[in-house]
């Protein structure tokens, strides 16, 4: 397995940032420019979050290879001040920064696999993985 | 990095020439408004062929623009949505309701010379 990039996000160059390493990443690991796209934004929304709520935290990037599957998995960590009612969070629409409120539910639906884990005080955890389609 | 935005006749350009953060697309909106009062325009075009991705922030700074571009009388053609930014924008949920769109600054131009002729038919 590849080594870890670690993207801090502590200014919203940093989120531009984090999504072009992600897209370069992302074509690296051989996903189509269509999924490149997919995942840089889902990358660009869960690290706004980071800004948004905790302020600073880190976007870590790694390529996944399980068993001859490839992947990408994204993980955006931060000891914000946590997410109270995670289920709420990724509803469409639903927001506590006057957002459109589709970040997170956005992202969810960008990605294969998507875990949320957060609590109050602490700081939140948020692992994403997309695998690459073998046909198309 | 500063967008560039090009008057022609009664015509904004606002060409995007790389990946913005979302301070560049909140300044690109207050850039745009302003122009619309100083110059007397009357259409807006903003060209994202080179906008990387469109998330949430951006189609909502592209939202703002339209909207209050229309309260100034001017009206608002988005052109140059790539075809993975408009696949990643439907898996997103993100639209563009309410705004023109167009392919290219081409098609985007004739959009609002048709608009203007509208305006004009109706006196």
């Amino acid at each position: 397995m590849a080594d870890e990039l670690r993207c801090p996000i502590a200014a919203d160059t940093d989120v531009v940032q984090a999504r072009q390493t992600g897209r370069e990443l992302a074509a690296q690991v051989g996903f189509s420019p269509g999924d490149q796209t997919v995942i840089a934004a889902a990358i660009s929304e869960i690290a706004r979050n980071i800004l948004m709520y905790a302020k600073r935290g880190e976007v870590r990037l790694q390529t996944l290879n399980d068993g001859g599957r490839y992947g990408l998995s994204i993980v955006a960590e931060d000891e914000g001040p946590g997410i109270r009612d995670v289920a709420r969070a990724l509803q469409d629409g639903y927001s506590t920064s006057g957002g459109l409120g589709l970040g997170m539910p956005g992202a969810r639906r960008l990605m294969d696999e998507f875990e949320v884990v957060s609590a109050v005080g602490q700081g939140t955890r948020v692992t994403m993985k997309k695998w690459k389609r073998t046909h198309g | 990095m500063e967008v560039p935005i090009l008057k022609q006749g009664h015509y904004l350009i606002a060409s995007i020439q790389s990946a913005l953060s979302d301070a560049d697309l909140s300044q690109l909106r207050e850039a745009l408004i302003e122009r619309v009062g100083k110059f007397r325009s009357r259409g807006v075009i903003v060209d994202v062929t080179a906008l990387d991705v469109m998330d949430s922030f951006a189609v909502r700074t592209l939202r703002d623009i339209a909207h209050m571009a229309r309260l100034r009388g001017a009206e608002t053609v988005i052109v140059g949505i790539q075809p993975e930014v408009a696949f990643a924008m439907v898996q997103l949920g993100l639209t563009l309701k309410g705004i023109a769109t167009a392919l290219d600054l081409e098609e985007g131009l004739a959009f609002l010379d048709r608009q203007k002729q509208g305006r004009i038919d109706r006196g």
